[in-house]
């Protein structure tokens, strides 16, 4: 059913572009019905699911290899499921009001459709193999929507540069899920959490370690991979609030949460992850205060979260993995909303830049009632779902005496309270300002997406015992052991309390000397400035100039030299493979009195190859190919061939008539060598050794037994099966008679090759300079 | 005999590698001719020599003699000849209108797909 629903969506992607050509105004909200019912689905799951029996799932894929499209539903995977096709659904509608009457607005619902697609499959996979799979579609379809607007070159940049970033991850992935497999000898999530094998002792724990944590921090925008992800901001705004709220850059953390039960809790899992996130939370929202534009501040926010959450799963105790349930929840929640809210803006007023904006509540009250209620949840200000959320990773990190995470978490909240302000305030409240006053309030598609989700914070922080379940069942899953949660908006005189009023506090105070703050913080910046986006070109342009260096070294044009890279390839591959399998045989030679003539011809060919070397004319060299040629096919009438020597007479007869004719057209051979002293010297070697290699095998060969059945059955059945005498004709024109109809085939190719090069006219086209 | 022949061929194929190596559009021709006959012998060898008797049903007989020569070899000596003759004939009709092209038939001066780099 979970494939059934993933192959769902990929069919109403690849129709969507049709759809909304046929029904413009009602696609998008007939699309939506798809995740919707999935979704439903997945909240059908929920009961059993917290009670503790997973859904599974398996369907063999590619059974010689072992992999298996297997899904597995537990806590984890279904609160991202839910999220994923929940806020999916109200993303396409949301999208259909946002692009309306753009030109492409169906491919954006199929980029959009196959990335949910994926996603679903990444947070369902159980089989490490399709794990990996859906982790490169979800990388590729979004390097589509960050590039949608391919014809903007900032765009394109900025897409370009999150699928090397995430694609990059990828490889890791691959390479630290391969040594997963082999470090606990199973292949799906459920078996290696099963098997008890302790992977955190393993040989390879540190090597997978670093492997699965590149994947992680490249995929959740992690310092110092963090570069990409205000960059997408490129995107139109549907796809801000779905990849970089709630889904993609989520599935690093997924997979943290995912492999904590099996990998984390050791030193270097907790230090990586709590150094990481902790400076990833401070640097996202140091930038959330300093940036101005609404999806900029909010692409920083969102990597303050992706800090805090794997901060926590850093931790991972028991409590921490119940803060990082909650605040993941509040934060898609609210964060989605957000962004769709900040569009509505952008949308309404046509500038997304706060100085810009003021007085919005009066000409767009329902936006700003649902950026108000996302944005007090973002804040953590009760009664909303992102208060809980707070408050829980506040009673673990104190309750845990981890005082340095703890300041960190306490100042990036701060700084969260101040942006909500920036958000909010100054926007909607604020001096009505010049472009407030052409804004209008959004419709219907638009308003969908941020009202529920903004409805659901509040309705979670209200009443928590509703998501209670489903996010204990989350915990459990990411911690691998069962939690209990209890979820209350009050909880009592308690140090966390404390600790969010100090929040509030702190954060209003940022907000009202907003502007000093950001001056301190370009101060602190400068000093430890490190332009990361440059960074990254400046790696680029150094890789370019590399591989021109390298290929102009490897492909400098010129024909020999190739040629001498492909021999010596050759040479080396079949030479340590002789040399390495002990392939080096030698037989010792008997020379009897019936051999005389055979070597005699051996003497010939090898003089007439000696002699097509030396020739200094063209003629002497035609002459001396001769020798040879008609020496092969005397060996041939001499070793019992008379077909093929017949053959060999009339091709070497025929191929001297075509090499004289054709020369007449051509211009002599240049007098002297054509090439210098040394590279005679080097081109000999090869030469000697690549005919040295050639010599070992067929001696190798010769020492072999010779498998004679092909042999004796084509002479056993030639005449009474196929009526011929004899047998070499009857082999080729019966037994493997379309091998010949092919063979006469090539011949034609040839032949119409030739005779179109010679009667093709081309002329010194302008075009071409020879 | 085979032990002969297989360096023999050893001796070919040094002698087309040689060729190949050069600048001369026409000496890579050779070595093209020369290792097609390298490997035609090759063929023949490995799959053992026998003088005198072809690979035949006589009259009288319903199967090949045992001791008759092997026909398999053969077969794929046929084929190949063949192939190769076209290899040859099509390259050299390609040499000729690629000097008619660019005027010249040293390699290291036929640069239309990759020219000097300008770096």
């Amino acid at each position: 059913m979970i494939l059934t629903a993933i192959l769902a969506i990929i069919l109403a992607a690849f129709i969507a572009p049709t759809l909304n050509r046929v029904l413009p105004a009602l696609s998008h909200w007939l699309l939506a019905l798809v995740p919707l019912s999935a979704a439903y689905w997945f909240a059908i799951q929920v009961p059993g699911v917290v009670a503790g029996v997973p859904v599974l799932e398996s369907t063999s894929w590619a059974p010689s290899l072992g992999v298996a499209l297997s899904f597995r539903l537990d806590g984890l995977s279904l609160l991202f499921a839910l999220l994923i096709c929940g806020i999916g659904a109200f993303i396409l509608i949301y999208s259909g009001g946002y692009l309306r009457g753009h030109p492409r607005e169906g491919r954006f619902h199929l980029f959009i459709m196959a990335f949910m697609a994926a996603m679903l499959g990444l947070v369902t996979a159980d089989d490490l193999i399709s794990l990996f799979v859906f982790w490169e579609l979800t990388s590729i379809t979004s390097f589509m929507l960050i590039g949608f607007n391919n014809e903007d070159a900032r765009s394109r940049r900025s897409a370009i540069q999150a699928l090397m970033v995430t694609g990059g991850g990828g490889m890791a992935l691959l390479a630290g899920l391969v040594l997963l497999g082999m470090a606990s000898g199973e292949w799906s999530l459920t078996a290696i959490a099963a098997s008890g094998t302790d992977l955190r002792t393993h040989a390879l724990y540190p090597v997978l370690l670093v492997l699965l944590l590149l994947a992680a921090f490249t995929k959740s925008a992690q310092v110092p991979f963090h570069f990409w992800l205000p960059n997408a901001m490129d995107a139109p705004t549907p796809v801000s609030a779905y990849l970089h709220s709630a889904t993609m850059v989520k599935a690093g953390v997924y997979l943290l949460a995912r492999l904590n039960p099996t990998l984390g809790g050791t030193e270097p899992w907790f230090w990586a992850l709590t150094i990481a996130g902790g400076v990833t939370a401070l640097w996202g929202s140091a930038m959330a205060l300093r940036s101005t534009d609404l999806k900029k501040i909010l692409a920083y926010t969102t990597l303050m979260a992706l800090g805090v959450l794997v901060l926590l799963v850093g931790i991972g105790s028991d409590g921490a993995m119940k803060a990082f349930a909650g605040f993941l929840l509040a934060h898609a929640l609210y964060k989605g909303a957000l962004f769709m809210g900040a569009g509505s803006v952008d949308h309404g007023s046509g500038t997304r830049n706060v100085g810009e904006l003021g007085g919005l509540w009066a000409k767009m009250p329902a936006t700003g009632l649902f950026i108000a209620i996302a944005a007090l949840s973002m804040a953590g200000l009760p009664p909303m779902l992102g208060f809980l959320g707070k408050e829980l990773i506040y009673e673990d990190v104190f309750g845990g005496g981890q005082y340095v995470a703890l300041a960190a978490l306490l100042l990036a909240n701060s700084s969260m309270v101040a942006a909500a302000g920036i958000l909010f305030l100054k926007p909607f409240l604020g001096v009505p300002t010049k472009a407030a006053a052409g804004a209008h309030e959004s419709g219907p598609a638009l308003l969908a997406g941020p009202a529920l989700l903004a409805g659901l914070s509040l309705l979670f922080g209200l009443w928590p015992a509703l998501p209670q379940g489903l996010l204990a069942a989350a915990a459990s899953a990411a911690r691998g052991a069962p939690l209990e949660l209890d979820l209350h908006l009050w909880h009592g005189l308690t140090p966390a309390l404390g600790l969010s009023a100090v929040t509030v506090a702190l954060g209003v105070g940022l907000y009202a000397g907003l502007t000093s703050a950001r001056t301190l913080l370009a101060g602190v910046q400068r000093v430890t400035r490190i332009d990361h986006d440059k960074a990254w070109d400046c790696l680029l342009s150094l890789l370019d100039r590399l591989a021109g260096r390298v290929a102009g070294w490897l492909q400098d044009g010129l024909l020999h030299r190739y040629l001498a890279w492909i021999f010596s390839g050759i040479l080396f591959l079949l030479g340590t493979t002789l040399a390495v399998r002990g392939g080096l045989v030698w037989p010792g030679i008997s020379l009897e009195v019936e051999d005389a003539l055979g070597g005699s011809l051996a003497v010939l060919m090898l003089g007439g190859t000696v002699g097509a070397i030396r020739a200094h004319s063209r003629m002497e060299a035609v002459l001396a190919l001769a020798i040879t040629g008609m020496s092969v096919a005397l060996f041939f009438l001499l070793f019992s061939a008379p077909d093929v020597g017949i053959t060999q007479l009339m091709v070497e007869t025929l191929s001297a008539i075509i090499l004289v004719l054709i020369m007449a057209k051509l211009p002599l051979l240049p007098p002297g060598s054509d090439r210098s002293h040394r590279v005679a010297i080097f081109h000999g070697f090869l030469a000697i050794g690549l005919g040295g290699v050639v010599s070992a095998i067929l001696l190798a060969a010769l020492d072999q037994p010779l498998a004679l059945g092909l042999s004796r059955f084509f002479g056993d059945t030639s005449l009474l099966e196929a009526h011929g005498r004899n047998v070499v004709n009857v082999i080729l024109v019966d037994f493997r008679g379309f091998d010949t109809l092919g063979e006469i085939t090539v011949i034609a190719t040839a032949g119409l090759g030739v005779f179109a090069l010679l009667r093709a006219r081309m002329g010194k086209s302008k075009g071409r300079k020879a | 005999m085979e032990v002969i022949m297989a360096l023999t061929v050893g001796g070919m194929v040094a002698g087309s590698v040689y060729l190949f190596l050069s600048r001369q559009y026409l000496r890579v021709m050779f070595g093209v001719i020369v290792l097609s006959n390298a490997v035609n012998v090759a063929i023949l060898t490995v799959g053992r020599l026998t003088s005198g008797r072809a690979p035949l049903i006589s009259r009288g007989n319903e199967v090949m003699d045992q001791a008759a020569a092997n026909p398999l070899p053969q077969a794929l000596i046929l084929t190949a000849i063949v192939i190769g003759f076209g290899l040859l004939a099509f390259a050299l009709a390609l040499g000729y209108r690629a000097y008619q092209e660019m005027g010249t038939l040293d390699t290291a001066a036929m640069r239309a797909a990759e020219p000097e780099d300008k770096r």
